[in-house]
C-alpha cells in the first residue's frame, strides 16, 4: 500500500474547485516556478508520511461543509509526482463518495510507460482537473519554472480526448505572461480543447517571498508588482472570459 | 370575528393571547429571491440622510447628542418627539423614547449615581432635586444590592473574578411579547391581566402570590399608560391594529413603552419579522399596499431601532463597547410542522442593510437551518459578504428546547416570546478560577485574598492531578458566589426595578431562566491542556506567587478539531454548568449558561495574569467561546468543528463564536462567496452548532479604518463582535487593535 508524502492540509479551500474543499499539499516538486508561493514544498522526500485512509478520515471531518459541489483537492507541490499514491487516494475517494479534484502543473506527465497507464488509471477515479499553463511558449516556459511545456501541453491533449473536465488556470504576472500575444496563443491553444470547464486567470502575488527568504532562496521577482486591475481585465478578455466591452 | 382580524385563520389565537397559534395558521412561506424588493422611498432616504447627520453630529460630540437631566423617563413623561420636525409627515411610525431624536433620557431607578455619572460625563448636571429623591426618598436597585452584598461578595466584584453584573442598571434581557399589542390591541390585554389578577393568589395571601398580585397591578397600570402614551402621538391602541401600518406601529408602542422605562443591557424586540408580514401580505392582497410601501414601512420601522440610545458610563462602555442596546430581531427558522418560516418580510429586514446601509442596530438575526429554502440562504448570505452585520444562529438546537416562537433576548440566548423571561448573569472569570487555584486563593493584582484559602501549589513543575483538583474546589467556590451574588441581584431588581411594560406583554404566569456564563474559556482549556500534555515551568514572584509560566514541548491547543483538547473543553463546560445546578435559583427559575464575553474580552482580560496557555498577563481574553489568537492552525474549518462539538444542552444561554474572514478566502466574486458562505452555516450548524457571527473584510481595511475614520465609507462599517455588531469606529482604540490581532493571525 502506496504511503503518501504530505507538506500540509487546509481544512478551507474555497478558490480550488468547485465548491469548498479539504485541500492537501503533497510534498515534492520538480518545477522551480519564480514565483512559486510555496517553494517550502519543492523538495522531495520531505514532508509527512501518511496513508489514503487516514487521509481521508480527516477530510471527512469536514464532510458537512461540502454541499453537493465540495470534497477534496489535492495539490503541491506537484500532485503528479506521487501518481500512485494519489490514485489509491482518489479510489478510496470515490468509494466514499468524495468529490475528487488535482491541482497540478503537468510536468511529470508522459505519454510513455508505464506512467501513461498510471495516469490513465487516475482519470478513472479523478472528477477534475485544475491545470495550471505557466506559459504557453516553450522558452519562455522554461526560463519561467526551468522545464519545457511540449508534454504539459500534451496532458491537456491527451484530457481533452479522454473526455476529462478541465479548469485552465493562468497566473498574469506583469512582463512574462501579460504579453497580449501569448495570451492570445494561450488562447488559441485552449480552443483546440473539447472539455474545459472553466478559465481562471490568477493575477501574481507576492505574499510567497517571505517564505523564499526564510529558506534561502534567492527570489528574483522581487521587483515585479501584482498586476492592476485594467491588466487583469485585459487577460481576462483575450482568454474569453469576459466579453468585449 | 373582528373587523380588524379579516381574513385571518384559526380560532385559538382569538379566544386566549396566543400569538404563535396566530403566526402559524396564517403566515406564508415564501421560497423566491430578492427580485421582489424595491429601493427606498425618498422619505426614507430623506429620514435616513437626517438621522446620519444627527449620527454625525453625536460623534463629533464624543458620542453622546444630549443628556435629559430635568425629567424622569416614563411612558408619558414627553410629548411628541420627531427625527426631525419639519420631516415629521414623512414619518410612517412615530414615537421617540424622549422629546429629541438621539436624546438620552434620565433613567435613575438601576441607580442614581450611575444615572449621574453618565450625565456628567458628557457634561450634563442632573438636576440637585432629582438626585435629591432618588439618594434619600426613594430607593434605587443599585442600593439595595449594596445593602445586602457580603464582603466576599464586594471583593470577588472588585478583583473582576465576577464582572458586568447588573447591579447599576438594567438588568435587561426581557422581551416583551410587543406583537401583542397589534394583534389583539391593548384593551385585551388589560381584560386578560385584570382576569389574572382576580384570581391570583385567591385563598391564599403567601409572600409570592401578594408580590405577583403586585406586579400585575403594575402591569396594568403600565398598559394603560402605552394607550396614554400613543395617545400624544394621536394613535388609538385600545383596539387591534386594523392595517399593517397600524400593526407595525401599534408593535412599535409597545416597544417603545420597554425601552422609555428600562435601560436594560439587551433590549431585544424579539421574533416580529414573520408576524409583520400576515398583515403586509393581508394589504398587498387587498390592494391597499404596495411592496415600495411595504418596504417603507419595514425601513421606517428600523430606523427608529437604529435610534435607540441610553445613557452609559464609561466602565459600561469598556464593557460593552460602541453603544449597543441589543435591539435583537429574528427571521427565518422552521416549523415544529416542519414548514420553514422565511417570509418575504424576512428580505425586507434584511433588505434595510441595502437600502440604508450597513448597522449595527437592530441586531438582525438568521435563525439557520439547512432546510431554509437556497433562495433566502444565498440572499442571507450575500447581505453578510457586503455588509458584516448579521449573525446566524442555529434553529435545529434551539427549536427542540424553545419551540418555534423563541426570540434572541440579547446578543444569542433564546426565550419564548411572550411564555418566558430570563434573568441575565454576567459572566464568572474562569481564566482568573485558575490562578487562584494555583495560589491558593490570593489574588495576583491586589495579593488580597478573595477565594478560600486553599493550600497553594508549591511544585516548580504544574501536575495535571493536582491542578485538577485544586481548579474543581475553587470553582465550587466561585459557582456558589456567582449563583448568590445573581441571586440577590435578581430579588433587589424585581423589587425596585420591576419591568412593567414588558411584563404586561408576557403571560401572568411565566417561566424564568437564570443565565450565568463563563469568560476566558478558552485559555482554561488551552492552559490544562498545556499542563496536561507539555512541561509547565512555574515563574514566582517576590511573594511566592505564580505570576507567570513557561511552557516546554508542544501541546494540543482548543480550535484545531483535536479531540484531545476538544473534550477538555467539554468537560469545562459541563464541569461549571453541573456547578451551577447544584444551587437553589431565585424565583425557581431554571438554570443555563453561556459563553459568550461581548466586548467584555478585553476588560476581562486586562484584570487578569498570565495563564499557562502562553497567554501574557492583563492581555485580551479570546471572545466568547473563540478558540485563542494563534491557536487555529488547521484553518477555518477545523477551528469551527471544535466550537461545534461543545454541548448546546449544557449552554442553553449561548455559545457565541465570531469569525472574520477575507473576502478573496470565500471565493472571487459575491456569486462564488456567498455561495462558499452559505455552505459554511450549512455545514457548521448541521453538526450541532449553536451562534456564528460572521464578518467578511481585510485587514487592510480595519487598519485604515482605525487612522482615517472621518472618511465617509467608514460612518457606518458595521463589524460583528462577541454576540452583536458595532460600528468600528466606536470602538475604543484597545479594542480595535484587538481585532486587528485577531483579524491579522487568520490571514496569515
Amino acid at each position: 500500500m502506496p504511503v503518501g508524502r504530505i507538506h500540509s492540509v487546509e481544512t478551507f479551500g474555497s478558490v480550488d474547485g468547485p465548491g469548498i474543499r479539504f485541500l492537501i499539499f503533497l510534498q515534492g516538486c520538480a518545477l522551480r516556478c519564480r514565483y512559486c508561493h510555496n517553494p517550502d514544498t519543492w523538495k522531495t522526500g520531505a514532508g509527512a508520511e501518511i496513508t489514503a485512509d487516514e487521509l481521508l478520515d480527516r477530510a471527512e471531518r469536514y464532510r458537512s461543509y461540502w454541499g453537493k459541489e465540495g470534497g477534496i483537492t489535492v495539490s503541491g507541490g506537484e500532485p503528479l509526482l506521487q501518481l500512485d499514491f494519489l490514485t489509491e487516494l482518489f479510489e478510496k475517494a470515490k468509494r466514499r463518495g468524495i468529490n475528487t479534484c488535482v491541482d497540478t502543473a503537468g510536468q511529470p506527465f508522459k505519454l510513455t510507460e508505464p506512467f501513461i497507464s498510471g495516469f490513465r488509471e487516475l482519470c478513472r477515479v479523478c472528477d477534475l482537473f485544475l491545470v495550471d499553463i505557466k506559459h504557453i511558449d516553450p522558452v519562455e516556459h522554461r526560463r519561467l519554472t526551468g522545464a519545457d511545456n511540449e508534454n504539459i501541453l500534451q496532458m491537456l491533449t491527451f484530457l481533452s480526448e479522454a473526455g476529462k473536465p478541465v479548469w485552465i488556470r493562468h497566473v498574469l504576472v506583469p512582463g512574462i505572461t501579460d504579453d497580449d500575444a501569448y495570451l492570445r496563443r494561450t488562447k488559441q491553444f485552449i480552443d483546440t480543447l473539447s472539455n474545459v470547464k472553466k478559465i481562471e486567470v490568477l493575477p501574481y502575488h507576492s505574499l510567497g517571498v517571505p517564505k523564499w527568504d526564510r529558506l534561502g532562496l534567492e527570489y528574483t521577482l522581487r521587483d515585479t508588482a501584482p498586476p492592476d486591475a485594467e491588466r487583469i481585465e485585459n487577460a481576462k478578455r483575450i482568454l474569453g472570459l469576459t466579453p468585449r466591452p | 370575528m373582528r373587523e380588524e382580524w379579516r381574513g385571518f385563520k384559526g380560532r385559538i389565537w382569538t379566544e386566549d393571547v396566543n400569538v404563535r397559534d396566530f403566526i402559524q395558521k396564517n403566515y406564508t412561506m415564501y421560497d423566491g429571491d430578492e427580485s421582489f424588493l424595491e429601493a427606498p422611498t425618498e422619505a426614507t432616504s430623506k429620514l435616513w440622510d437626517r438621522l446620519q447627520e444627527l449620527q454625525k453630529e453625536e460623534r463629533e460630540k464624543g458620542g453622546v447628542l444630549e443628556c435629559e437631566t430635568e425629567v424622569i423617563s416614563t411612558l408619558t413623561s414627553y410629548g411628541p418627539g420627531y427625527i426631525d420636525e419639519s420631516m415629521k409627515e414623512l414619518e410612517k411610525v412615530v414615537g421617540l423614547q424622549t422629546d429629541k431624536p438621539l436624546k438620552r433620557a434620565f433613567m435613575p431607578y438601576g441607580g442614581i449615581k450611575m444615572a449621574e455619572q453618565a450625565a456628567s460625563t458628557y457634561g450634563y448636571k442632573v438636576n440637585d432635586e432629582l438626585v435629591k429623591i432618588f439618594s434619600e426618598y426613594h430607593k434605587t436597585h443599585n442600593q439595595a444590592v449594596f445593602d445586602v452584598y457580603t464582603p466576599e461578595m464586594r471583593r470577588a466584584r472588585h478583583s473582576h473574578i465576577i464582572t458586568g453584573l447588573p447591579d447599576t442598571y438594567g438588568r435587561g434581557r426581557i422581551v416583551g411579547d410587543y406583537r401583542r399589542v397589534a394583534l389583539y390591541g391593548i384593551d385585551f390585554l388589560i381584560k386578560m391581566k385584570k382576569k389574572d389578577w382576580l384570581y391570583c393568589g385567591d385563598r391564599n395571601m403567601s409572600e409570592e402570590h401578594l408580590r405577583l398580585r403586585e406586579e400585575i397591578a403594575d402591569q396594568i397600570r403600565a398598559l394603560e399608560g402605552m394607550k396614554r402614551m400613543a395617545q400624544i402621538y394621536g394613535f388609538d391602541i385600545s383596539q387591534p391594529a386594523k392595517n399593517a401600518r397600524e400593526a407595525v406601529q401599534w408593535l412599535y408602542f409597545g416597544y417603545l413603552a420597554a425601552i422609555k422605562t428600562q435601560n436594560g443591557a439587551a433590549m431585544s424586540v424579539g421574533r416580529i419579522s414573520t408576524f409583520l408580514d400576515i398583515y403586509i401580505n393581508r394589504d398587498l392582497e387587498e390592494g391597499t399596499l404596495t411592496e415600495s410601501e411595504a418596504q417603507e414601512l419595514i425601513d421606517h420601522l428600523v430606523l427608529k431601532f437604529r435610534m435607540v440610545k441610553f445613557a452609559r458610563i464609561p466602565s459600561y462602555n469598556e464593557l460593552f463597547s460602541g453603544d449597543p442596546v441589543w435591539v435583537t430581531l429574528e427571521m427565518a427558522g422552521i416549523g415544529t410542522d416542519g414548514r420553514h418560516m422565511v417570509t418575504k418580510n424576512d428580505y425586507r429586514f434584511l433588505h434595510t442593510l441595502e437600502n440604508m446601509g450597513p448597522s449595527p442596530e437592530p441586531n438582525l438575526t438568521v435563525l439557520w437551518s439547512s432546510r431554509l429554502p437556497e433562495n433566502f440562504k444565498k440572499y442571507a448570505a450575500k447581505i453578510s459578504v457586503n455588509t458584516s452585520s448579521i449573525q446566524y444562529e442555529n434553529d435545529c438546537v434551539m427549536r427542540p428546547v424553545w419551540g418555534d416562537d423563541y426570540s434572541i433576548c440579547c446578543c444569542v440566548s433564546a426565550t419564548q416570546t411572550g411564555k418566558e423571561i430570563q434573568f441575565f448573569g454576567a459572566r464568572a472569570n474562569l481564566a482568573k478560577c485558575l490562578n487562584y487555584a494555583l495560589n491558593g486563593g490570593i489574588d495576583l493584582n491586589t495579593h488580597e485574598q478573595v477565594g478560600p484559602e486553599i493550600r497553594p501549589v508549591t511544585s516548580e513543575y504544574l501536575d495535571y492531578d493536582e491542578v485538577m483538583h485544586k481548579f474543581n474546589i475553587m470553582m465550587s467556590w466561585l459557582v456558589e458566589l456567582y449563583v448568590n451574588t445573581l441571586n440577590l441581584i435578581h430579588y433587589m431588581h424585581d423589587k425596585y426595578y420591576y419591568e412593567a411594560a414588558e411584563m404586561a406583554l408576557i403571560d401572568t404566569y411565566t417561566r424564568r431562566t437564570f443565565a450565568t456564563g463563563i469568560a476566558g474559556f478558552s485559555h482554561v482549556v488551552d492552559s490544562l491542556c498545556a499542563i496536561k500534555y507539555a512541561r509547565v515551568k512555574t515563574i514566582r514572584d517576590e511573594d511566592g506567587l505564580i505570576r507567570d509560566y513557561e511552557v516546554e514541548g508542544d501541546f494540543p491547543r482548543y480550535g484545531n478539531d483535536d479531540e484531545r483538547a476538544d473534550q477538555i473543553a467539554i468537560w469545562l463546560l459541563k464541569a461549571f454548568m453541573k456547578k451551577v445546578r447544584e444551587h437553589h435559583t431565585y424565583r425557581n427559575s431554571e438554570p443555563t449558561t453561556s459563553i459568550l464575553t461581548i466586548t467584555s474580552n478585553v476588560v476581562y482580560g486586562k484584570a487578569t495574569g498570565a495563564t499557562p496557555d502562553g497567554r501574557k498577563a492583563f492581555t485580551p481574553f479570546a471572545p466568547g467561546a473563540n478558540p485563542s489568537y494563534g491557536a487555529e492552525k488547521n484553518g477555518l474549518l477545523a477551528s469551527l468543528n471544535s466550537v461545534a462539538k461543545l454541548p448546546y444542552d449544557y449552554a442553553l444561554d449561548g455559545i457565541s463564536n465570531t469569525q472574520t474572514i477575507s473576502p478573496d478566502a470565500l471565493g472571487h466574486d459575491l456569486e462564488e462567496r456567498k455561495n462558499t458562505l452559505w455552505h459554511i452555516l450549512d455545514g457548521y450548524f448541521d453538526q450541532g452548532a449553536h451562534h456564528l457571527n460572521v464578518n467578511v473584510f481585510g485587514v487592510e481595511k480595519l487598519r485604515d479604518c482605525m487612522e482615517h475614520p472621518e472618511k465617509p465609507e467608514y460612518a457606518n462599517f458595521t463589524i460583528r463582535v462577541s454576540g452583536y455588531a458595532v460600528k468600528f469606529i466606536d470602538l475604543t482604540r484597545e479594542q480595535q487593535l484587538d481585532v486587528i490581532a485577531r483579524t491579522e493571525h487568520k490571514t496569515l
